[in-house]
């Protein structure tokens, strides 16, 4: 009788706890990310003792806010199972852009719109190839890649300085709360994020997204609006990567047409880590904020840890390994249980 | 006539003679080739010297791609294995000694055996995606090369070394003969046993290859061996050529220089079909059309437009759209409509 009494209340939280996984089971990469998160944060200040300071956390936002911005829009490409290898190039492009603009006079209200049409073109012409040439995305966003490499470097061969007041002002600004602080750039990065979290979770577009990535088959047979959906994801990245290249031009104030050679492997890594599958169908632009975060955290151990560079990397790939094994690990038991 | 123009390396084996007509258009001397001190010279022997490293890559990524895959991290592979092979030399006691270089070369070349090993053993056991299985490589690899080197650009004088890239054997370029062999190699395994009957079966249908009783395992395994493989001898050839293993600027962004290689040569990214012939003429028209772009006096570093005007054309060549607007359009000239429904399995020789 008592033994009943103590087990009924524990099998229904079990079974509780059972449902929960399997409905969230899509989460659960994104809350192993988290916790990861957050231990490292612990750790790291158990180690360094002066780690969790605000100007630290201040300073994450600040020197990360263009990979915050890639990342959104590579979430909505990942997850209707496309990749985008342009971000870093569109980003050096449309970077190197502004500040060539700049310097011959136009005004920033003239060069922002100028450079985000910029971004949104190369997208629009890697979605064209992939929805109305059959390109695979690796390949269509590879051309994206060299074009704007290329382009990048017509601009210019060397960095150019920017004077212009209005783009400054994006970096130089500090609201301060008590210790914190935060910049115009790191208040661009989370809108964009936050903007991007309801687009994907709230609107009808945001829902195609998912069901293109889950069955392209099934969502064209329900109707959806397939080809517009995976144009619109290569520009909506297009532009993630124009304002990027806004942000990472504000922040270093100069252009460079070397910027960005490889962040897109460190985007798709952040992505991941998030817990967007690769696949395509799952994935939340919350998840790769907080991929994004552990990047950023890792960078800056290392660095305070005054350890050689390469560790990151090493970390990084390590990292991205465990996680693409967890995934493999869910898909797996996903599948087993159908 | 018609009969040539279907042939699958019509194409690319057309672009690579029309690149070479007109660059010797643009400047007669490049199609010359002269003898001094019992050795050719000239741009022809230049790019076919050149091209090794790309060549060996993109011989390794054409049998990844075949069995549906593809293989990022051969640029990192690359790093390390200069990395290995140039350390090992640094520290020896003799770095000009034959026994030294080939024992260091043996090291750089069994590293990259292990790392393709880990890549297949994740795309084949684990079943991992190969796009992202081999971006873990590719993130962490440069960062064992750096570690390797320690961060710095380690430089050695070693005269069999420096012979890897830039001796002659011949009368020609010793690295011509690498990858000459290499080709000639993979060509007899795939071409002259079923291996390659069963690569192209598992890319086109894991699955029911599976079921078939094919150890697809097994050959994925091999592929991403072979390529790991054959980007570690790139890496030191490259290593050989600048006497230096730089772990940053080694291999860079030669995945995907490669990739574009396989396809340009008619290589389908969708795994499958694959031709080794093609994917040499695919390196060869790269190489030369870097060697044009230097001509026309373009920044190496604006190159990469051309490169993506290229990429565009040949999967738009390639597209089923564009195939669809070709017979369209020759569709009102011709009157017999069963000639437009054609066969796409071709014997593969």
């Amino acid at each position: 009788m008592s033994t009943t009494t103590v087990t009924a209340p524990r099998a229904r939280l079990a079974s509780y706890s059972r449902t929960f996984l399997d409905r969230h089971s899509s989460m659960m990469p994104t809350f192993a990310a988290l916790l990861i998160f957050i231990a490292l944060l612990i750790g790291a200040e158990m180690h360094f003792g002066n780690f969790l300071t605000p100007l630290n956390m201040s300073a994450l936002l600040l020197n990360y806010a263009y990979l915050l911005i890639l990342a959104v829009g590579m979430t909505f490409v990942i997850i209707t199972g496309g990749i985008d290898l342009s971000v870093g190039s569109v980003m050096a492009f449309t970077g190197i852009s502004c500040a060539k603009l700049l310097g011959e006079g136009y005004s920033a209200a003239v060069v922002i719109p100028a450079i985000l049409l910029g971004g949104a073109a190369i997208g629009l012409l890697i979605g064209v190839l992939v929805q109305y040439f059959d390109v695979q995305p690796f390949i269509a966003s590879l051309a994206g890649l060299f074009l704007a490499r290329g382009l990048a470097f017509v601009v210019s061969l060397s960095s150019i300085r920017v004077e212009n007041e209005s783009v400054l002002w994006l970096q130089t600004t500090r609201w301060r709360f008590g210790e914190w602080y935060i910049t115009p750039t790191g208040i661009l990065a989370l809108s964009v994020a936050a903007i991007g979290a309801f687009v994907l979770a709230f609107t009808r577009f945001g829902r195609t997204v998912y069901a293109v990535g889950g069955n392209e088959q099934s969502a064209r047979l329900m109707g959806l609006n397939v080809a517009r959906t995976k144009v619109l994801v290569y520009v909506i990245s297009g532009v993630c990567g124009g304002l990027a290249g806004l942000v990472l031009t504000a922040y270093s104030g100069a252009g460079y047409p070397r910027n960005g050679i490889g962040t897109e492997l460190d985007v798709i890594a952040a992505v991941v880590i998030g817990g967007t599958l690769l696949t395509g169908g799952t994935g939340y632009v919350l998840g790769s904020v907080i991929g994004v975060l552990v990047f950023a955290t890792i960078n800056t151990i290392i660095a305070y840890e005054g350890a050689e560079q390469a560790w990151t990397r090493i970390i990084i790939g390590l990292m991205l390994l465990m996680f693409i094994v967890v995934q493999r690990v869910i898909v797996v038991r996903s599948e087993r249980r159908r | 006539m018609t009969r040539l123009m279907k042939h699958r390396l019509f194409w690319p084996v057309f672009s690579l003679l029309a690149l070479i007509v007109i660059n010797t258009i643009a400047r007669p001397q490049f199609i010359k080739i002269t003898m001094r001190d019992g050795e050719f010279y000239g741009a022809l022997i230049d790019i076919l010297r050149n091209c090794a490293p790309l060549m060996l890559v993109a011989l390794g990524m054409t049998l990844v791609i075949a069995t549906r895959g593809i293989d990022l991290s051969v640029g990192a592979v690359m790093a390390v294995s200069g990395a290995v092979t140039l350390t090992i030399i640094d520290g020896s006691s003799s770095p000009g000694s034959t026994s030294t270089v080939l024992v260091a070369i043996l090291a750089g070349i069994g590293v990259s055996l292990v790392l393709g090993l880990w890549n297949g053993f994740l795309v084949a056991v684990l079943d991992i995606q190969p796009i992202i299985a081999t971006l873990v490589l590719m993130l962490a690899g440069r960062g064992v090369a750096l570690l390797i080197t320690d961060g710095f650009i380690t430089t050695v004088n070693s005269e069999p070394l420096n012979f890897v890239a830039t001796g002659y054997l011949f009368a020609l370029p010793f690295a011509l003969f690498i990858w000459l062999a290499a080709a000639a190699a993979i060509a007899i395994v795939e071409r002259r046993t079923a291996l390659g009957v069963l690569t192209e079966a598992v890319g086109i249908n894991p699955e029911a290859s599976r079921l078939a009783g094919v150890r697809s395992r097994g050959i994925i395994l091999g592929a991403y061996v072979a390529s790991g493989t054959l980007a570690g001898i790139a890496g030191i050839i490259y290593s050989s050529n600048i006497r230096a293993a730089d772990a940053n600027a080694a291999g860079d962004l030669i995945e995907l220089y490669a990739i574009l290689a396989v396809v340009l040569g008619g290589t389908s990214l969708m795994g499958g079909k694959f031709t080794i012939a093609g994917t040499v003429i695919g390196v060869l028209i790269i190489q030369t059309l870097d060697s044009t772009i230097l001509f026309l006096g373009v920044s190496s570093a604006q190159s990469p437009v051309f490169f993506a005007i290229v990429v565009v054309i040949v999967v738009l060549i390639q597209s089923p759209r564009v195939h669809q607007w070709g017979r369209a359009l020759t569709g009102g000239f011709r009157t017999r409509p069963g000639t437009e429904v054609r066969n796409d399995a071709e014997v593969t020789a």
